[in-house]
């Protein structure tokens, strides 16, 4: 027994969390929201590929790292961390394992109607009644959709579009149902950073904030907030990565730990948006700051891949398998 | 990354598992079949009885090394026997203020006398160790202790009360806080001291806690002569004046995860979903998921604990958030489970009673609202 990560783990993780700091600041985000659609920057995405990211899962034979979960788990917290526009959960759990190392920028509609950055991508992995197809995203009808988190940059199919030409990526339900827990998994991940990141800012701001003459921190009813949101951190962070050892190691309860994972991370994140929103005040009430871009992905993202009803249902039927969850 | 027992480990609970479910059946055949509250008078003894088989079958306190009774057992296997005692349905430990919070303490600040002379009748329930922290005007605010020692010849002269003391009623021994320097303030000039409650000039009176058990005790010192040698090893743990730092090394202890291992928790949640499984309402059974979900968290962040603990890190502000995260979800375990009983909740039994105790768990060891400060403050670093 040994719930850590290894220094090979720590070491990934700690050079990807620099790179971002560098190369995925606010104004990263911000032009994300402004760039027409197909032109998303990737200068940082060409960055996270060079250093292996979007290849963790893909066998070494494949030209990929042959690394599992647990490696990529904690670089997408990073991601989360940085509020990274561009879809690492979508390309690297999801569509590198199954369509390798060299598929571009993908991204899919597994997690919900409303695909991130459909526009930008190289290629679509899209839901074929129970089968996953692959379709470039010029060859398939895809309407813009306004979405709160303007980083977003999603589209919807439309109601004609036609999948019938697009090519099988693979039709076992097993397959399919893996793509869909690493999906739900690594947004998860991707919400503990956008808490932890929320978390950090708002202790930054009230340290620094006076009113009545005191640092607005020093109040304890901002600090117990604050405290709240440490708390709820501590205990989903392990709950994250254990579904990473799950899936790495294909245990029987693998799809009710990411279910917890998911549910609880949204709860999480929804806690730290809450809480970093009010102890900020009137500033956090703004589009100057940067706070809203990590608010508006929170509320994104606890939504896609499973809500906490969703996922909270699966716990609860992995529990008690007697009885059901009603539809 | 490793998250598998080791064979060695499972041998290490499969004994555990053996021993407890034999031992548990006979202890309860003897008590015949229910024994009663150890917050009782007449069940306290009846739970001795289970502390002795305990020590004996040599449980007492597994992780101690084995020459004060334990037998030398790493954190991952004090785990392994806390999930099974729990999950087999044994009883509180009405040792457990001893083994738990004072015996840390031995082991850090006191003397190779003091350890051989009071761990292992501790662990054997010879010793009967109560806290002697809380004060009527002492509570979360501990260093306003006003109860005194003064240094006479040969030993200590002891004035004051202690209160809230949990089975004091019952026990032999109290440890506690005393004010020995008159003129010092906060937490300064405290002597952390070592006391038989059958000292003369001392009193103890039993009360009940809210749930009507006398499970607590306020303790009078009256001019009371605490003799230098009336403990093993002497009577002061750590130096005279130096009280606060060793009681802040036992709090340590209570806040994190010597007193709340997670197996407590994750056997509260096993029943509760016996208990939902019943159930056809959604809310509650989404509940039930949720608060399931919430043991198991405990259970994933005390082996990420352990696992830094076991590399040589020591035990931090963290336990801050240990300790509210135990306690919110034990009164969330058993509000959904009395929201499960219906018109049964207000009925006596091991859940209502469960709910009362859980009540406790955010008001002693520091109240939550302390122990948010101290998140805030310690691990945040907020200004204070």
């Amino acid at each position: 027994m040994r719930f850590a990560l290894s220094p090979d783990q720590e070491a990934f993780r700690e050079a990807i969390a620099d790179l971002l700091a560098r190369a995925c600041p606010p104004t990263t985000v911000r032009a994300a929201w402004e760039a027409p659609p197909g032109r998303l920057d990737r200068s940082v995405w060409e960055d996270l590929a060079g250093m292996g990211v979007l290849s963790v899962l893909v066998p070494e034979a494949d030209g990929g790292l042959g690394l599992d979960e647990t490696y990529l788990v904690p670089v997408i917290e990073a991601c989360g961390r940085a509020a990274l526009p561009h879809p690492v959960v979508e390309t690297a759990m999801v569509a590198a394992p199954l369509m390798g190392a060299d598929g571009g920028l993908v991204t899919t509609d597994l997690g919900g109607p409303n695909i991130p950055t459909a526009a930008d991508a190289d290629a679509l992995l899209l839901r074929r009644g129970d089968a996953l197809v692959r379709v470039a995203p010029a060859e398939v009808a895809l309407e813009p959709v306004q979405t709160v988190d303007g980083a977003r940059r999603a589209a919807r199919l439309a109601p004609d579009a036609d999948l019938r030409a697009a090519e099988l990526v693979s039709d076992d339900p097993a397959v399919v149902e893996r793509a869909i827990d690493r999906g739900a998994l690594g947004t998860a991940a991707m919400l503990v950073g956008l808490a932890q990141a929320m978390l950090d800012q708002t202790v930054a701001y009230v340290t620094q904030r006076h009113q009545f003459g005191v640092p607005v921190g020093s109040f304890q009813a901002v600090k117990h907030h604050l405290a709240d949101v440490a708390l709820a951190l501590e205990h989903t962070r392990p709950v994250v990565w254990r579904a990473a050892w799950s899936l790495a190691h294909d245990v029987p309860t693998r799809t009710r730990d990411v279910s917890a994972a998911k549910a609880m991370a949204n709860e999480t994140a929804a806690r730290a948006a809450r809480a970093a929103l009010q102890c900020h005040g009137a500033i956090g009430y703004t589009v100057e700051a940067d706070l809203h871009l990590f608010l508006k992905r929170t509320w994104a993202l606890t939504r896609a891949w499973g809500d906490t009803a969703h996922h909270t249902d699966r716990v609860a039927d992995a529990l008690m398998p007697g009885s059901r969850s009603h539809a | 990354m490793d998250l598998i027992w080791s064979a060695e480990e499972e041998a290490f609970r499969a004994e555990a598992r053996a021993w407890l479910e034999v031992n548990l059946a006979e202890w309860r055949a003897e008590c015949g079949g229910a024994p009663a509250s150890g917050d009782t008078r007449a069940g306290f003894a009846q739970h001795l009885e289970w502390e002795r088989r305990l020590f004996e079958g040599r449980w007492a306190a597994v992780s101690w090394p084995e020459e004060h009774g334990g037998r030398g057992a790493s954190l991952w296997e004090w785990l392994i026997f806390e999930e099974e005692y729990h999950r087999a349905g044994c009883p509180p430990r009405v040792t457990q203020n001893g083994i738990f919070l004072l015996a840390p303490s031995i082991f850090e600040f006191g003397t190779p006398e003091q350890q051989a002379g009071i761990l292992r009748r501790m662990a054997a329930a010879e010793d009967l160790w109560c806290q002697g922290w809380s004060e009527p005007d002492a509570g979360s605010d501990l260093a306003s202790v006003r109860s005194t020692a003064r240094r006479v010849e040969g030993g200590w002269l002891l004035d004051g009360q202690k209160t809230w003391t949990t089975r004091g009623a019952f026990c032999t021994h109290l440890f506690g806080l005393f004010r020995s320097d008159p003129d010092s303030e906060r937490h300064r000039g405290l002597t952390y001291l070592l006391v038989p409650l059958d000292t003369p000039g001392v009193t103890v009176r039993g009360f009940g806690r809210l749930d009507g058990d006398e499970g607590f005790a306020e303790v009078f010192f009256d001019g009371a002569f605490l003799a230098d040698d009336a403990v093993p090893g002497g009577v002061v743990l750590g130096e005279p004046g130096q009280g606060w730092k060793v009681a802040m090394a036992t709090t340590g202890s209570e806040r994190g995860l010597t007193l709340r291992s997670p197996g407590r928790f994750l056997a509260t949640a096993e029943r509760l979903l016996a208990l939902a499984a019943h159930t056809d309402d959604q809310t509650l059974r989404r509940r039930a998921a949720t608060a399931w979900m919430h043991a198991d968290a405990y259970q994933q962040q005390t082996l990420a604990t352990v696992t830094r603990l076991a590399e040589g890190a020591r035990p931090g502000p963290e336990a801050s958030l240990s300790k509210l995260w135990w306690s919110e979800l034990d009164v969330e375990l058993h509000r959904l489970a009395l929201d499960l009983l219906g018109p049964d909740a207000e009925l006596e039994g091991p859940w209502s009673k469960g709910w009362q105790f859980a009540l406790s768990g955010p008001i002693y060891a520091g109240t939550n609202e302390i122990q948010r400060n101290i998140a805030a403050e310690r691990l945040l670093g907020l200004p204070r």
